[in-house]
């Protein structure tokens, strides 16, 4: 027996347009590359004296943020500001909930406000799948992360610094460090490479760290960051939480950067004209040596300036994705 | 009152039966097959050709919600739901508030089930009092008002000692003891199979080993202590494997599923779904023929609905915040119909696993469709199909199941003679 709700396109309108950005699952390989194309062109938005583009103009955007973040949060409120949206930015985890409100009673709420997109970072993987199904299917939803699942706007920004530096992905070695198994960025970016067509996707990391069954992101698994690095062209780590120690994940962050940790040395074993990449914040001495996060292979800044530009291609597509749909269904409703 | 039903097709595997006969009811009692005994004169009579007549189906966990969670649900109302499912008679958990550890409680719920006069209910005492594992509860006490087992549901033993000694106390006064085995550390935090669907949803995963490790555990402690033990809601096939090892060698254990387990898996969770959010959770296709295969050779020879009804804000959240379980008790029938349009099993064996098996598994009466035996009987429709939801009669709209279209209908369900659900 099948679930009456298997595989309904949550996060596209009848048009395939996006209504939601909630994953890279099954997302197809035009839409990907149309929001990488977006995104190069609104780069020059961020370059110019003025930059603000009316796309979003009269629209208010909520960043309605569950868990702590000062990176993603801003960039995204620039992004609302830079397409001339009213923006609103919650910490919600030092408001609302700790006096006991729902999740979905506060999203209703903003929701009464004529909130018409969410940016939602929630710590339970799904969170945004939930709102954008149960609670407010009406308003456009982004996930600015959920739980482990996934972070399908960094995914985004790192396709995209990938693109600019390496042209494309077809011929392509990358690895990813660290800790997979709590990593919502390594997943988006396993699932991104694969759309895009990335030969050669590597993760690296020991047996703790690594989920039941990775294999099915078409990847191949290393436990030896030597053997991994190897040839790649571009080289993704991961941040490593202080937590991990505990509980037996694994033994002292100086054992982690023994093994996995990203030394200039190491890194002369990936091609030489490779780039280095992370999501921020970084460990420095943890995961990666600071001559590395420094260096000239680093890319690290270039991901947080791309960044923005992705995430204005995905509010004003998602926006317009939302707005035909609800279009589409007043005409159907007369 | 005298009762005769026509023309069904009486089907007690228990009793050896199968065959098309009328059944006469008297005082609650069956007391003719075929042919009135002589100086039968029947009131009423229940033209039921076309039906099939079961020995009414016996449920080993269905939670009642009362006393304590009353916007889950109340005794009144999913005793009646489970009578829609077919069930005349069910065993109640012990996770109620307060505990289901001391006489009052039971007295209370017994009480209860016989004013809303649904099915027969036969309360699960706590082995231990609150729940805790650390003292023993007045088990003596509560069997003499009516406890017919005693288990401590998923809450663990926190040392392995108490444990050994609960079985001990247990195995002296002859009581049976029953598993829900589910080692608490290895399914810390976790909220889904741990395989590869977890990993892709990014939802914490709880390995097979926390079954597996708990049940080896659990089954050389029976054998030390002799303790009569009956094991629930296995989920893998690692763990109906070690459950048939041991039956081989001899130990009298017994074994239920969740009826849900027996069609679900844990791709259902893909969408985030928090209907399908249940403990123990949801496994592999793999897993599931496994307990299918394990239920056809009578290695586990109980099928519970293990009905968990939830208010809609319990299952409002994300799906890590929601609470687990299924409401599932008044589909009983019906779904496990669906087992029977696999092919899996005949209607003979089928209904056994649902009646005589889990009536054997901890000696309640019931299960039985003989002259001389209570008339608990279910009549259904074989030829006929149930939309899911179309009428609900239990406080717990949380069943994935709603809209669907299930083989069979239930039309009459009896307890001692008397209609309890007409459909």
């Amino acid at each position: 027996m099948t679930p009456l709700d298997a595989k309904r396109p949550l996060q596209l309108n009848d048009q395939g347009q996006l209504r939601h950005f909630l994953s890279l699952d099954g997302l197809p390989r035009e839409l990907l590359t149309e929001i990488l194309d977006t995104a190069d062109s609104f780069l020059e938005v961020g370059a110019r004296a003025v930059k603000k583009v009316p796309l979003l103009r009269g629209k208010t955007v909520c960043n309605v943020f569950f868990e702590n973040s000062t990176r993603t949060r801003t960039t995204f409120e620039l992004a609302a500001q830079r397409l001339s949206a009213d923006v609103i930015s919650l910490n919600v985890s030092t408001s609302s909930t700790s006096k006991g409100e729902t999740l979905f009673d506060t999203l209703r709420n903003l929701e009464a406000m004529a909130a018409d997109m969410f940016v939602v970072r929630h710590g339970e993987s799904g969170a945004a799948h939930f709102i954008a199904e149960q609670v407010c299917p009406q308003v456009a939803v982004i996930n600015g992360g959920d739980g482990r699942h996934a972070h399908p706007t960094q995914g985004m920004l790192d396709m995209l610094t990938i693109r600019r530096h390496k042209g494309g992905f077809e011929n392509l070695s990358v690895a990813i460090v660290g800790d997979i198994l709590h990593s919502r960025v390594a997943r988006s970016n396993m699932l991104a490479l694969r759309a895009l067509g990335c030969p050669d996707i590597r993760v690296i990391a020991p047996k703790t760290l690594l989920p039941v069954g990775v294999e099915q992101y078409g990847v191949t698994v290393h436990t030896d960051l030597a053997q991994g690095l190897k040839d790649v062209d571009v080289v993704i780590m991961l941040r490593l939480q202080r937590e991990r120690m505990a509980g037996g994940l694994l033994p002292s962050e100086g054992e982690f950067y023994r093994l996995f940790g990203l030394t200039t040395q190491r890194l002369a074993l990936a091609k030489p004209d490779a780039i280095v990449m992370h999501p921020g914040p970084i460990n420095r001495g943890v995961e990666i040596e600071s001559a590395v996060a420094d260096g000239a292979h680093s890319v690290i800044l270039n991901q947080v300036t791309y960044g923005i530009a992705v995430r204005m291609a995905v509010l004003s597509m998602a926006m317009s994705g939302q707005a035909a749909q609800r279009q589409i269904e007043q005409e159907n409703a007369q | 009152m005298t009762f005769s039903i026509l023309g069904a097709r009486l089907v007690s595997p228990h009793d050896g039966l199968d065959q098309t006969a009328d059944l006469h009811i008297e005082a609650g009692k069956v007391v003719g097959i075929g042919q009135a005994p002589v100086g039968f004169h029947a009131a009423s009579t229940l033209d039921a050709g076309g039906l099939v007549a079961s020995p009414g189906l016996v449920d080993l966990s269905v939670a009642l919600r009362e006393p304590g969670y009353s916007r889950k649900g109340s005794i009144a109302s999913e005793t009646r739901a489970a009578a829609a499912g077919g069930v005349t008679s069910l065993c109640c958990p012990p996770l109620t508030r307060p505990i289901l550890d001391t006489p009052a409680v039971a007295e209370l719920i017994l009480d209860r089930a016989r004013e809303a006069a649904h099915c027969k209910v036969y309360p699960i005492g706590a082995l231990t009092r609150g729940l805790e594992g650390e003292q023993l509860a007045e088990l003596v006490a509560l069997r003499d008002v009516g406890c017919v087992a005693f288990g401590n549901g998923l809450n663990p033993f926190p040392n392995n000692r108490t444990l050994c000694r609960a079985l001990e106390y247990a195995a002296t006064f002859g009581l049976t003891v029953v598993f829900h085995s589910q080692d608490r550390d290895l399914a810390l935090g976790g909220l889904a199979h741990e395989g590869p669907t977890a990993s892709f949803l990014g939802l914490p995963g709880i390995p097979e080993t926390a079954e597996t490790v708990a049940l080896a555990r659990n089954l050389l402690l029976v054998e030390q202590s002799g303790v009569r033990a009956h094991f629930s809601q296995l989920t893998s096939a690692r763990g109906v494997e070690m459950i048939a090892q041991a039956q081989a060698r001899g130990l009298p254990v017994t074994a239920d599923v969740a009826l849900y387990q027996l069609i679900l898996t844990d791709e259902a969770l893909a969408g985030f779904s928090s209907l399908y959010h249940v403990q123990p959770p949801l496994r592999t296709r793999s897993d599931r023929e496994a307990l299918r295969s394990a239920l056809k050779a009578g290695v586990v020879s109980a099928i519970a609905s293990h009905h968990q009804p939830h208010e809609r804000d319990a299952k409002n959240a994300p799906f890590g915040q929601t609470e687990p379980g299924i409401s599932s008790v008044e589909l009983l029938l019906p779904l496990a119909l669906t087992l029977l349009e696999d092919g899996l099993l005949d209607l003979p064996t089928l209904l056994d696993r649902l009646s005589a098996g889990p009536a054997r598994a901890l000696g309640l009466p019931g299960g039985r469709l003989a002259v001389g035996t209570a008339a608990d009987l279910v009549l259904f429709d074989l030829d006929a199909s149930t939309v899911a939801g179309e009428r609900w009669l239990s406080k717990g709209e949380n069943s994935p199941f709603i809209g669907h279209c299930l083989p069979g209908a239930v039309r009459y369900t009896l307890v001692d003679g008397r209609v309890t659900f007409s459909g």
